[in-house]
């Protein structure tokens, strides 16, 4: 048994992070988050020609074939530079979805073009009551048209595609076709946009069954836990950089124990939280019995810890950590947003009670 | 990252699962109610049983009669123990801590005459650390040893010492050079504890057994050659023995905790709260499922750990992250019990309508030194603060 990264892991996040600091340092990050769509092409050409697009799917599909611990270490890095823009919703949202659920012609039409970062997408799946209980979806395609209002869409104004979770299944509807608006909904995260999507009888073209999406749902959980935990590290890190330098009454605030301990418990919820990710991963990827629950708890503790870290961070950082000049707010932001996506850890601990504690034999009773 | 059990280690696991099959006793439970003495003594056999089918300290090295286990095998071990309920072994403190303590800084001769005994439960082994104004502080102690003629002349007195009432022996830790700076004066002596001028007293603590003891020494004559390490490098050998508690212990908890939350599941589905099962009650079931994802990754945080070991080769300051994090969950847990079991949480063993015996009230109160023994939580923090992030010393 071995939980760590091997060899070529360990150098496939080394150049991650190499990347993300040459191509999205947060000077970038704060021009993007300004502009309307958070997209840039040029970073997007980038991202592709490292194939970060295709980075989980088959060669067939022009992906890269690299497995679930892959992405997250993608992902981890990505959250740590705060990376703006539709990555997360194209290529692990949508491409897991088309993955898990269309046809091998489908694939080839859909799947190919996002490794080969030609296209852009996303994934509508709340609706007014904002449920992330894909069993309370009221959407339903008539004779392959739909019609109704998606809302919390992320990345929807830069997508070319957006795929519908709807009750009889997921349909893929292409955002030029008539019927399709677009608009935004003003959020907190300034990094990753996200828009109300109204269909007007959108014409609609079906991709699978609604079920089957529920596993690129959890893959998408994991990455985005991946992508916090990066996010935690950054906050972190600044943190004690920061309790290293900064004086108050003669002393550095990092000698404190007040502070101190505030920066031993980021690091506590951070590895905590990462050792939950990656398991989550790795659950994944190998298809054990228990990888629902798995990533049930890796959503249920990191929901928690990026607020809480992000609450010590600013916390630590004093007046500091409340200016708009400080990055800390932007992953704090971030984090928010995060937590609510998927579910937060109200809603995975309602899912993690269902599978244990609703099930016949509680796990743990019978290992 | 794989975290199939290799070929090796599911050989380890099948032997060791075989071996318990046969020997495990069945009937510990019926004895754990018996008094201190009657039920150690069972211990100490059954230690006996595993040291002769070669399983009392698998992680050892062979040539003192472990089995060199790796961590994954080590882990492996405790949760195969925990899994048929095994009781646990009579000298844990001499095949956790001081054994291995010995055979890092022991001479020769030491290893010789030790080693044997501490596997065989012949003799018990109780560790001399605290002092009532040396807690956290350790290395402010006090406890005094002169030299006199080849005997180091011993003075002092020592608190929290567990298994105290039944050693044989203690690791103990005195000052040799009152002058030197509080790290630098102190020595590890290995005491005979039938020496006159010992004297051992039960400390009852607030669960109102006496699970420690207080040792005192007056004009204790303990030999030179029992000096263990160098004189006045005693906070080395010292601190050597607190990682190996901090290390080992959190890898036997995993499996303990997910039992505690598999019984309090099983009470929550029959106890009523609200016209409805307290399974039912969406407030239980958030904590349950908290409590269940964060036993969950109390075990992943221990492999990750391990595997960073095997790595780098050495015990890190990760172990205070599995301090912190197993001690302030098992409050939770046992909290969480009280919530689900209502009046009846507070229940001792003495009263017919307890549940489980009373292990609940027991454990709500018990659970509160898990913060404290083996290292505070304010002094695993400071740990993080400082050897893990940096920052500088604050005290």
């Amino acid at each position: 048994m071995q939980f760590g990264l091997n060899e070529s892991q360990e150098m496939l996040r080394d150049s991650l992070r190499s990347f993300f600091a040459g191509e999205c340092p947060m000077s970038e990050v704060r021009r993007l988050m300004a502009t309307d769509c958070a997209y840039d092409d040029s970073l997007w050409r980038k991202l592709t020609a490292q194939g970060y697009t295709g980075i989980i799917f088959p060669e067939e599909y022009n992906g890269v074939g690299l497995g679930k611990v892959e992405l997250i270490l993608l992902m981890e890095e990505a959250g740590r530079a705060l990376l703006p823009g539709p990555f997360f919703s194209t290529v692990v949202l949508s491409g897991s979805v088309i993955d898990g659920v269309a046809s091998a012609e489908q694939k080839k039409k859909y799947l190919a073009p996002i490794c080969r970062g030609e296209a852009r997408s996303t994934v509508a799946i709340l609706e007014a009551a904002a449920s992330w209980d894909l069993g309370q979806i009221q959407m339903a395609a008539v004779n392959r048209r739909l019609s109704g209002e998606k809302l919390f869409v992320p990345d929807a104004a830069v997508a070319d595609w957006i795929l519908v979770l709807a009750r009889n299944g997921v349909f893929l509807v292409d955002k030029k076709s008539p019927g399709v608006t677009v608009s935004p909904m003003f959020s907190m995260d300034l990094t990753r946009k996200l828009y109300a999507v109204q269909f007007d009888n959108a014409s609609a073209e079906k991709l699978g069954d609604l079920a089957g999406s529920k596993t690129a749902i959890d893959i998408a959980t994991t990455a985005l836990v991946a992508e916090m935990v990066g996010g935690m590290q950054r906050t972190l890190d600044m943190t004690v950089e920061y309790a290293k330098t900064r004086k108050q009454f003669g002393k550095t605030i990092g000698s404190f124990q007040a502070v101190q301990h505030q920066c031993a418990d980021m690091y506590l919820e951070t590895e905590s939280s990462r050792s939950a990710a990656y398991y989550a991963a790795w659950a994944l990827e190998e298809n054990v019995p228990d990888a629902s629950a798995a990533v049930s708890i890796a959503k249920i503790y990191a929901s928690d810890a990026g607020r809480t870290v992000g609450n010590r961070g600013i916390q630590v950082h004093g007046g500091m950590g409340f200016t708009w000049e400080n990055d800390l707010h932007l992953y704090y932001r971030r984090a928010k947003a995060s937590e609510i996506a998927f579910g937060d850890a109200i809603f995975h601990r309602e899912r993690l009670a269902r599978l244990t504690i609703d099930t016949a034999s509680v796990a743990g009773m019978s290992a | 990252m794989d975290l199939n059990l290799t070929r090796e280690e599911v050989a380890f696991r099948d032997e060791f699962r075989s071996w318990l099959e046969v020997n495990v006793p069945k009937d510990w439970s019926n004895w754990r109610e018996k008094s201190l003495e009657e039920s150690f003594a069972y211990l100490r056999i059954w230690q006996r049983t595993l040291h002769e089918g070669g399983w009392a300290a698998v992680s050892w090295p062979k040539e003192y009669g472990g089995r060199g286990a790796t961590l994954m095998q080590q882990a492996i071990f405790w949760e195969e123990m925990a899994r048929v309920e095994a009781p646990p072994m009579a000298n844990a403190l001499g095949l956790g801590l001081i054994g291995p303590t010995i055979i890092a800084y022991g001479t020769d001769a030491q290893k010789k005459r030790f080693i044997p005994k501490i596997l065989s439960a012949d003799e018990i082994w109780c560790q001399g650390f605290s002092e009532p104004n040396a807690g956290s502080d350790l290395a402010s102690l006090q406890t005094e040893a002169r030299l006199e003629d080849g005997h180091y002349i011993v003075n002092g007195q020592k608190v929290w010492t567990s298994y105290g009432w039944v050693g044989d022996w203690c690791e103990l830790v005195v000052r040799t050079d009152p002058a030197a700076p509080k790290h630098k004066g102190l020595t590890v002596l290995l005491v005979d504890m039938k020496s006159p001028g010992v004297e051992v007293r039960p400390l009852r603590q607030m669960t109102g057994e006496s699970e420690f003891n207080e040792l005192f020494f007056r004009d204790v004559h303990v030999p030179g050659e029992n000096v263990l390490g160098k004189v006045n490098d005693g906070w080395n050998v010292a601190v050597s023995t607190l990682a190996y508690e901090r290390g080992s212990y959190g890898a036997r908890l995993h499996l303990i905790f997910k039992r505690s939350i598999g019984r309090l599941i099983q009470l929550a589905r029959t106890v009523p709260r609200n016209g409805r099962t307290a399974a039912e009650d969406p407030l239980i079931r958030q904590k349950l499922a908290q409590c269940f994802a964060e036993i969950e990754i109390m075990r992943l945080n221990q492999l990750r750990a391990f595997s960073r070991i095997t790595a780098t080769g050495v015990p890190g300051p990760e172990g205070s992250i599995q301090k912190i994090f197993w001690s302030e969950l098992n409050q939770r847990v046992q909290q969480l019990a009280q919530e689900i079991l209502g009046p009846y949480g507070q229940l001792l063993a003495a009263d017919s309508h307890a549940v489980d015996k009373g292990v609940w009230s027991y454990g709500y109160l018990r659970t509160r030194g898990n913060t404290i023994e083996a290292g505070t939580s304010e002094v695993q923090r400071n740990i993080i603060g400082h050897f893990v992030l940096g920052l500088p010393r604050s005290y």
